[in-house]
């Protein structure tokens, strides 16, 4: 690969990823990193593809990356959403995850009991 | 999906599947669709929401109204009266749905105050093994500016030099200075390394990097590879990460398909290459000497220094060993300047540090802050402080080769030059917390069992003198001690900190220095005991 190859790679890239952006309404991650793993990760971002396929949610794409750190709250779920505050959820389990879907992607309102950081 | 103007969610869980929640949702969609509702209306499965024992629950958005104990002979006048009319059926029993309050954040933690995150930006945010991602995020973006500016190798380690860094593995050592060193030493093959070996006890740090953003460390070896005219780099991962390793390989193998490894790395003439090596947990290996006998395939003594590796390194050749944190800081040297990356942390010690918080805190985890942050900053902001609200008595920076610090000392800042003037170092970033019902002494006999564990016994001072303080320690708890054993101690320590072969033995002297400098009274506690047990 050339640069001039790899720079349009990333040009191509970045263009998937905000067509992506423009098409999904909203980006949801999951730490899977050992911790995450550990407390049950695979788990939660199972529910959260289940729930969303099921609802045919297309504006949503569910993504995993590791983890940031917050070490007794794994496994976390942030919500990345257009134009709105970064929503962190912590101790996210199977049915946790079943309800952020259906009341915050879906309504809009996030599960307050369980979010551990908005940051805008 | 936005046209709907109200969606009703239906609790699905074994309590309302018992109440028949499925029949009561057959009629409220068949009512909907009877009343011509279903473009406006929309009916949606979910979990438990936490109400157990009201029978079949409805919630209504965006009206926030539950209503229980439903069944199918109430769904007419619900549809009726509250998604035709708008209003709440008094005859139906209802509340009003506090379960979520808008975006309200109940469970605050310290962790996730504002942070100066950079070389842990992405791990959290972008999938570690979707190369568009990584891309589009300006992953190697360093690599393609050295490409792009045709940067020559003195170049770029001149701007490693002029960002200031240092290394995060626990010496401090200039980066930039260490790759000039091992560029100029002579030799046939030259190497990079990257020491993740992480074995300082409460130290997580460098497993974040390599889980959460692998090509960073790809990107940076080979940075270091052209800079240092080396084609070929270790990457010593400890065996028990897992996860690690198998991300890190992934990495590897995806650069190599987009020719960002390999024989001619985007073809700009250069060659580079890397490798796993996989360490077994000893802690002695991330010593770097060590590490260097262990990737030869041998045990992992470590060397007598000088010669030092930037000059006989592995298999003699000038070899560059440098941390996974550290290495994570160069790509985002290069591509965006020795200038950005100054304007992070002190004069000294530049750019940012990542911390590892645990022990006695409210909020134990991870964070990375600019260098120079206070340590009543770490304990207390991010770390929520002391748990249980006991006192603070003492933090143990850098790990077993660390320095506990009493509350007098929660100012200082942590650098590596501050710390230096209160006798401290930085070592691998973990911080340590102790309250006040913690015992010092039990801390320093735990931290002395972990090197008498440690220690290789290649050399008697080390092999000998950690088992002595050892020895000490243990009877100063049973109350055996007499009070010339806390001097012995300091004297013993200091002895092996000047013959010791390798840094492991050399460094026992900072936790029991500063045991029994702050500490002392704890120590002579035990002492007292002895006496008065013995005049009984
Ligand atoms: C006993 C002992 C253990 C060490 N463990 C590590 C380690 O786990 N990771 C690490 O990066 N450096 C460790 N070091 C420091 C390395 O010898 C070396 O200084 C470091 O890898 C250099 O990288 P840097 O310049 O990027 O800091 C250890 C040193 C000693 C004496």
């Amino acid at each position: 690969m050339k640069l001039e190859e790899l720079r349009a790679i990333r040009e191509k890239s970045e263009k998937e990823m905000a067509l992506r952006d423009g098409k999904s309404r909203i980006r949801v991650v999951v730490g899977m990193g050992t911790s995450g793993i550990a407390a049950g990760a695979r788990e939660t971002l199972k529910a959260l593809l289940d729930e969303v396929a099921k609802r045919e949610l297309r504006d949503v794409v569910v993504s995993q990356a590791g983890e940031r750190g917050l070490s007794s709250h794994e496994p976390v779920v942030s919500v990345f959403e257009e134009g709105k505050p970064t929503v962190v959820y912590g101790s996210v389990s199977a049915e946790l995850a079943r309800r952020i879907v259906a009341e915050h992607l879906v309504n809009g309102n996030p599960v307050s009991g369980s979010v551990i950081e908005i940051n805008s | 999906m936005s046209i709907y103007r109200t969606h009703i969610l239906v609790p699905i869980d074994e309590g309302t599947v018992q109440a028949g929640v499925f029949e009561v949702k057959r009629t409220l969609e068949r009512e909907i669709r009877e009343r011509g509702l279903e473009g406006e209306v929309r009916v949606l499965e979910t979990g438990t929401v936490g109400i157990v024992g009201k029978g079949v629950l409805l919630a209504v958005y965006p009206d926030r109204i539950y209503y229980s104990g439903m069944r199918p002979s109430d769904v007419a006048l619900l549809v009726e009266e509250h998604l035709l009319k708008g209003r709440v059926p008094s005859s139906l029993k209802h509340a009003p749905l506090d379960l979520q309050d808008g975006a309200k954040v109940l469970h605050r933690t310290g962790l996730t105050l504002p942070q100066k995150r950079v070389v842990l930006d992405k791990a959290w945010k972008v999938a570690p093994d979707d190369m568009r991602e990584v891309l589009a995020s300006g992953g190697y973006a360093g690599l393609e500016r050295i490409v792009a500016d045709r940067m020559t190798p003195e170049a770029v380690i001149d701007e490693v030099k002029k960002s200031g860094l240092r290394g995060r593995g626990g010496a401090g050592f200039p980066t930039g200075l260490k790759w000039e060193l091992t560029r100029n030493s002579p030799g046939g093959r030259k190497y990079i390394i990257c020491n993740a070996d992480e074995g300082e006890p409460g130290t997580f740090k460098d497993r974040l990097i390599l889980e959460g953003d692998p090509h960073r460390i790809v990107e940076a070896m080979t940075i270091a590879g052209y800079a240092m005219g080396a084609t070929k780099g270790y990457v010593y991962i400890r065996g028990e990460y897992a996860l690690s390793i198998e991300r890190m390989q992934k990495a590897i193998d995806q650069a190599r398909e987009y020719g960002l490894l390999g024989p001619d790395v985007l073809e700009h003439g250069f060659a580079f290459d890397l490798e796993i090596k996989k360490g077994a947990g000893a802690y002695i290996c991330g010593d770097e000497t060590a590490l260097l006998e262990s990737l030869e395939g041998k045990r992992g003594n470590p060397r007598i220094k000088p010669p030092y590796p930037v000059a006989h390194g592995l298999w003699q050749e000038p070899t560059s060993v440098n941390n996974v944190e550290t290495l994570a800081n160069v790509p985002g040297i290069i591509a965006r300047g020795a200038g950005w990356f100054r304007t992070m942390g002190t004069e000294k010690s530049s750019g940012t540090k990542v911390f590892t918080i645990l022990g006695h805190v409210e909020h134990p985890g991870l964070v990375e802050v600019e260098m120079g942050t206070p340590l009543r900053e770490l304990v207390f902001s991010y770390g929520g402080g002391v748990s249980g609200g006991r006192k603070f008595k003492a933090a143990l920076l850098g790990g077993a080769s660390g320095v506990f610090l009493p509350e007098g000392l929660l100012d200082v800042r942590m650098d590596f030059e501050s710390l230096k003037e209160n006798k401290a170092v930085l070592g691998s970033g973990a911080v340590l917390v102790m309250d006040e019902d913690a015992s010092i002494v039990d801390m320093l006999f735990s931290i002395l069992k972990f090197f008498a564990h440690e220690s290789c016994g290649r050399c008697a001072p080390c092999r000998i003198g950690t088992r002595q303080l050892l020895n000490l320690a243990w009877k100063l708890r049973r109350g055996k001690g007499r009070e010339t054993d806390l001097d012995t101690m300091l004297r013993l320590a200091e002895l092996m900190c000047g013959t010791a072969l390798c840094p492991l033995g050399q460094s026992v002297i900072m936790p029991v220095r500063s045991a029994i400098e702050y500490f002392r009274g704890e120590f002579e506690a035990c002492v007292k005991k002895t006496t008065e047990e013995a005049r009984v």
